[in-house]
């Protein structure tokens, strides 16, 4: 791979009490993209999210974050990881500045550093003091405390809280939840400027029409597993030219062999058998190289189908419940 | 560590938990004081031992607890109120989250709360302890001797470590359930448990186990042996022995003494070191407590999963 990779995983599973809500996941984030990593509630991010960040122990499987493993060296991880927690919550009774040098000293920044970062991450979202005081009331002349804050300026605190440490990657979890479309705008447009200044960024949503428009590659997740992963011009060429492809063959006691021989084929991505029909996913029309290795390995062919998916198809599927 | 120690000093010292405290503070100086103008003449304490005495003498025409047993009461209520919301409150209000993904290693978390707690705790009792010797001497009029200052030093140590036991156990607390009032029931409960059931429990099952009906003067001593055995297990028991050791140097054992030796029994108080050497056991006792508290909250916690709900 030519691309340096800021996240490899392999394998990635998480069970709770017996029940897998993280299904053997593998998952590549290029260095310098936003990744949108979106899903229906439940679909498992959130815990993917914190498996990355060593906050949760896989019971299976291995990833790489910037090259470390999160679960061994979680410090050398964090060191040049952000997080912005799904409920970010914040020492409600310390101002915004107090809450982000909390966080410089945490990091080991030295207190002068730590004051011209607060500056800057906080000029950066917009929480700057006149900008405090305009959506807090004149009345108070003195630094304010996050407890009066509104969610959406908490939501931009939590990104400067992420941005102070200048991380080389940072994870976002649901940033766009419980904002206004304005407050949602301007805080994609922040998030789409990172790359530029060397931050991967990988962010969660279940409402990707929301997110999409920043997102450089995205990975599908649903029930624990990736549905569908890339980059999404690509994705959405593929859409537009007929997308990805379910077949259906009727044959007769199709045996291990035939399955075998079939989940080889070049493109194929999975095959399961029900009676007598196997369904085979493909990402492109494969009809006629199924059916030859059906014939080839003396099965009859009874009957075969195939169904197109686009990138919408597979929206709608997921996201339906939404 | 220092930067989490900074913080929780910085937010206790804002805080009006920490007023109350330092209220408290006030109150039980002043409690002490007039419990030891009330009763430190009636005690007739021999020379050397007498300043000690203001710590120790409760009131005699008006009941007023010492303050020695007032702070064995309320100390492990101070070390509670420092520990029990801990870790929970930070979870729940999403903190921990953002803290736990520094680079910082997770039992600093826990060792810079604790570390801050001590602080703290070190603060109130050596306030009360410097407010009560300074009026005390004006009140009573005799200075300490070295001896004195020595031993109220090792009170003072033996009682931070003993609110450092509670607030260890209340962080263990604050780790193991999510909601804050959990955590606070389960630590008070546990200390109405060691201050008060123990008690009644203790000679119950020693009476159950040792029937001394007869009075044979063996089973007599087996049932006290017994009571005490279990008495140790209570963390609030060993500070109390140990309190009393160290502050009323009178005491010359902490076994039975039967009745027919009393009489014979010297009216003079105990060296410094045979002093020492009678309580070491028991601050031996309360540090390994301590110690388990924190060995199972670093296990809980190193492994505990952090998600921000
Ligand atoms: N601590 C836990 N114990 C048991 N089940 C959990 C726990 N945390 C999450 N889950 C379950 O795991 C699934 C995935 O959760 P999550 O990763 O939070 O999803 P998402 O962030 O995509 O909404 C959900 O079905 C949730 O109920
Ligand atoms: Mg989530």
């Amino acid at each position: 791979m030519s691309e340096t990779l800021a996240i490899s995983a392999q394998g990635l599973t998480k069970r709770y009490d017996g029940v897998t809500v993280v299904d053997h996941l593998n998952l590549q984030v290029k260095a310098n993209e936003v990744f949108g990593l979106l899903g229906p509630n439940g679909a498992g991010k959130t815990t993917t999210i914190l498996m990355m960040l060593g906050l949760t122990e896989p019971a299976e499987g291995s990833v790489s974050v910037l090259g470390f493993s999160p679960t061994r060296e979680p410090l050398k991880v964090k060191r040049q990881v952000g997080y912005l927690p799904e409920r970010v919550g914040f020492y409600e009774n310390m101002t915004a500045r107090e809450n982000l040098r909390f966080i410089a000293d945490l990091n080991g920044i030295s207190y002068n550093e730590a004051n011209q970062r607060t500056d800057e991450v906080l000029k950066m979202v917009g929480l700057t003091e006149s900008e405090i005081m305009e959506a807090l009331g004149p009345k108070r002349k003195i630094e304010k405390t996050v407890g009066k804050f509104s969610r959406g300026m908490k939501q931009r605190l939590g990104i400067a809280e992420v941005l102070i440490k200048r991380p080389r990657l940072v994870f976002l979890d649901e940033p766009t939840a419980g904002l206004d479309p304005k407050g949602i705008n301007q805080l994609l447009d922040l998030i789409a400027a990172l790359p530029k200044a060397g931050t991967t960024v990988v962010l969660s949503s279940h409402q990707l029409y929301q997110v999409q428009r920043v997102c450089h590659s995205i990975g599908i997740l649903a029930k624990g597993k990736m549905v569908i992963q890339g980059a999404i011009d690509k994705l959405g060429r593929e859409a537009l030219a007929g997308g990805r492809f379910q077949i259906e063959v009727e044959t007769e006691n199709p045996g291990e062999k035939l399955i075998k021989v079939i989940r080889g084929l070049k493109g194929v991505l999975g095959v399961e058998a029900k009676g007598n029909v196997l369904s085979i996913s493909t990402e492109a029309d494969l009809r006629r190289q199924v059916s030859k290795a059906v014939v080839e390995n003396n099965y009859p062919l009874i009957q075969m189908k195939i169904q197109e998916f686009s990138l919408d198809d597979i929206y709608m599927k997921y996201f339906r419940e939404e | 560590m220092v930067a989490i120690i900074r913080k929780e000093l910085a937010d206790y010292v804002t805080s009006i938990r920490f007023l109350g405290f330092m209220l408290l503070v006030t109150v039980l100086s002043i409690t002490g004081l007039m419990a030891a103008a009330q009763g430190i003449r009636a005690a007739n304490l021999p020379q050397g031992i007498v300043f000690l005495g203001l710590f120790t003498t409760a009131g005699v025409q008006v009941p007023i607890p010492s303050l020695s047993y007032l702070v064995s009461l309320l100390v492990p209520l101070i070390g509670i109120a420092l520990g029990f919301d801990a870790i929970n409150s930070e979870r729940s209000s999403g903190t921990l989250s953002r803290v736990l993904s520094q680079p910082i290693y997770r039992d600093s978390v826990i060792n810079g709360k604790f570390l801050a707690g001590v602080v703290i705790l070190s603060i109130m009792v050596g306030t009360m302890l410097l407010l009560v010797s300074g009026y005390g001497m004006r009140m009573i009029g005799v200075p300490p001797t070295h001896e004195e200052v020595i031993r109220l030093f090792l009170y003072f140590v033996v009682t931070i470590f003993y609110g450092a036991f509670w607030m260890g156990l209340a962080i263990l607390f604050s780790i193991l359930f999510r909601r804050v009032a959990a955590s606070l029931l389960f630590s008070l409960a546990l200390w109405l448990f060691f201050s008060i059931f123990i008690m009644l429990i203790a000679p119950a099952i020693a009476n159950a186990l040792v029937p001394t009906a007869e009075g044979v003067q063996a089973e007599v001593v087996r049932n006290y042996e017994l009571q005490r055995t279990i008495l140790l297990f209570s963390p609030n028991y060993l500070f109390q022995e140990a309190t009393t050791v160290i502050l009323v140097p009178l005491v010359r054992t902490l076994g039975m003494v039967t009745s027919s030796i009393q009489p014979y029994w010297l009216r003079n108080p105990l060296s410094l070191g045979q002093s020492i050497l009678v309580v070491w056991p028991h601050i031996t006792g309360l540090i390994s407590l301590s110690a388990v508290c924190f060995a199972v909250s670093y296990i809980l916690f190193m492994r505990q999963e952090i998600r921000a709900t």
